[in-house]
């Protein structure tokens, strides 16, 4: 019931932008177009739903399909106790979409490892980095067309006086 | 590329300094740049990934059973909860529920492993602050926990103990005696350290009002575990989502006040008296394993060669190192499906089908087969939610798993919280938040 309502008051808030709304084992997963991210983002955190805290962040690589990228962001609202799963797809051609750092704390280091392992960027972010890899690292780890066991080709040392 | 400190600090003259990544008080290695004047913190700046295995990418490659031991290395202080983590969201895939059993000895043993987090977070908090005594004092303690879960599981630390569909063996015939001795030596250290800590004033000064974190900043970080329940937030993910039969069993949750680093200590010291209370709830209320077979058990030569005529009748004695998985125990231990549960070792070598279904639950592309679909779930552990969120494609093994790590989260906070504290700070404050790098870095 509560998921239902969830989902109407977004279908009405956001005509035509919430593409799939889905129920597997009990998780409520609604896709949505990747340029209402942060707009439903910012509605969900505010009451009344209010999905205060952003449980995780992360991608998934759907290669050979379209959109390539799926961005996967499970939310948490302490007050009501729930979970909610909100999907979004990006392509692979203009692979960025808008930055929810502004929203939360924690989506700063998770864009930044998202950017690191998938190579999607993200707008309006305060340091769009690596995470985990060096900043000389080649390609994304985590894309399906990187081999598993790919080798990185060496880099110099860094000069010392440059920093 | 220059960081984002580097470029920050540019134009200033203040001092920088690297504290890690190979710093004694930097465990699992992470960089700390640090901008200082003085001894104060005016500006930080946290690297990691110096630990960056690539976990997910493994997983990607690995079958659904054969991924198990990775998980081991994600949390190395508490691998129990981190294999609970991948098996019940793995089962909550699959659809299948473990026996009763099977459920109070993972309460029993993510228990153990909770207090033994808990023991090495202040442990390692309370030595660089310069209490050895109480950091002895709390290992000694972990030795005795660790013993009781290595007697059971075989292992200290990579147990790979608890499988999908149940847990590998059943608990060890002689756990009661070394049990009581690790509940018991628990309680005499907590009780000691309460007394050298709680009220001493080099630790107080040392501990509060330092790296104080309000309510609404932990929510926004994504703080969970005892991080979050030291700033007052009442989020426990075995009440507010039970799973197991945690429901069933009488714990609090307690709550720190402000936030700082004595009340992080504080929730600790307190959650390891929960645990233990767990612990002896459910040693208590666990149903008994089923009585052994009358008849006696024959060695396994005899067995194989008795199975080239008929099936043999009698159990079958297994080597040491199987112990407590008997084909007998089964019902105690596993949940009864053929999708997930690996066969029983007596019926692999004594028949045809055995072999065969052994056969086919190792072979590429068989095997553990989840349906299309993805699935989160996740489960309380020693530094915080962790969480597994897995997408099947219908293979054997995962599309894509992802590692909600709980103290990624608390670490990326870091750098506010150190903020305007001396550089002395840095260190109870980097202990409070039990950064465990193998699962920070993945």
């Amino acid at each position: 019931m509560e998921d239902q309502r969830v989902s109407e008051t977004l279908k009405e808030k956001f005509p035509g932008k919430i593409l799939e709304i889905s129920d597997f084992l009990g998780d409520l997963c609604i896709l949505i177009e990747k340029d209402v991210v942060l707009d439903v983002m910012t509605f969900l955190k505010n009451k009344p739903f209010d999905y205060a805290m952003l449980l995780d962040l992360t991608c998934v690589d759907e290669m050979g399909r379209s959109p390539r990228f799926v961005m996967v962001y499970h939310l948490f609202s302490l007050s009501y106790n729930r979970r909610l799963r909100i999907k979004a797809g990006v392509e692979e051609k203009s692979p960025i979409l808008e930055s929810l750092s502004s929203l939360w704390k924690n989506a700063d280091w998770l864009e930044r490892e998202v950017f690191d392992m998938f190579g999607v960027s993200f707008a309006h972010h305060p340091d769009m980095r690596r995470l985990f890899m060096y900043d000389e690292f080649e390609g994304h780890p985590l894309r399906k067309d990187y081999p598993l066991r790919k080798r990185q080709p060496k880099i110099r040392l860094r000069d010392r006086n440059a920093d | 590329m220059p960081t984002r400190i580097q470029k920050e600090a540019a134009g200033r003259k203040n001092l920088m300094i690297n504290m890690g990544p190979s710093h004694p008080a930097m465990h699992g290695t992470i960089r700390i740049m640090l901008e200082l004047d003085g001894e104060k913190v005016l500006n930080s700046e946290v690297e990691v990934g110096y630990l960056h295995r690539g976990f997910e990418k493994t997983c990607e490659h690995k079958s659904y059973f054969s991924l198990l031991p990775y998980t081991d290395r994600l949390n190395y202080v508490s691998p129990l909860i981190n294999n609970l983590g991948y098996v019940m969201t793995m089962e909550k895939l699959l659809g299948i529920e473990a026996p009763e059993r099977a459920q109070y000895i993972r309460v029993i043993m993510c228990e153990l492993s909770r207090i033994s987090d808990h023991l090495t977070a202040l442990a390692a908090m309370t030595m660089e602050c310069g209490a050895f005594t109480v950091f002895l004092y709390l290992i000694k303690a972990r030795e005795e926990i660790w013993n009781v879960i290595e007697q059971t599981t075989g292992a200290r630390m990579t147990t790979s103990y608890i499988r999908i569909g149940g847990v590998r063996a059943d608990l060890h015939p002689d756990i009661q005696p070394l049990m009581d001795k690790a509940v018991s030596t628990t309680q005499d250290v907590l009780r000691d350290v309460k007394g050298l800590l709680d009220k001493n004033t080099i630790w107080l000064q040392r501990t509060r009002d330092i790296a104080v974190v309000p309510p609404d900043m932990a929510v926004n970080y994504g703080f969970t575990g005892p991080c979050l329940r030291a700033s007052g937030v009442s989020y426990d993910v075995r009440k507010a989502h039970p799973y197991l039969v945690y429901d069933r069993l009488d714990f609090e949750v307690p709550l720190g006040d402000n936030g700082d680093n004595y009340d992080r200590y504080m929730v600790r010291m307190k959650e390891m008296e929960q645990s233990l209370r767990l612990v002896e709830q459910a040693m208590s209320a666990i149903p008994r394993s089923k009585p052994r077979n009358e008849s006696e058990a024959i060695d396994p030569h005899e067995a194989i060669s008795e199975s080239r005529n008929r099936k043999p009748a009698a159990d079958i004695l297994l080597s040491p190192n199987l112990e407590g998985s008997e084909k007998y125990r089964y019902p105690d231990i596993y949940a009864d499906t053929r999708n997930g549960v690996l066969p029983p070792k007596e019926d692999t070598y004594s028949g045809i089908e055995g072999l065969i279904t052994h056969f086919k639950f190792f072979m590429k592309g068989h095997g553990i087969r989840p349906p299309k679909g993805d699935v989160y779930f996740s489960v309380e552990g020693g530094s915080g939610e962790v969480g597994f969120y897995i997408v099947s494609d219908g293979t054997d093994r995962p599309y894509r798993l992802h590692l909600r790590a709980p103290c990624l989260h608390i670490v990326s906070a870091l750098e506010k919280m150190i903020q305007g504290h001396y550089i002395a700070d840095v260190i109870p404050t980097f202990g409070s938040t039990n950064m465990i790098g193998g699962e920070l870095d993945r």
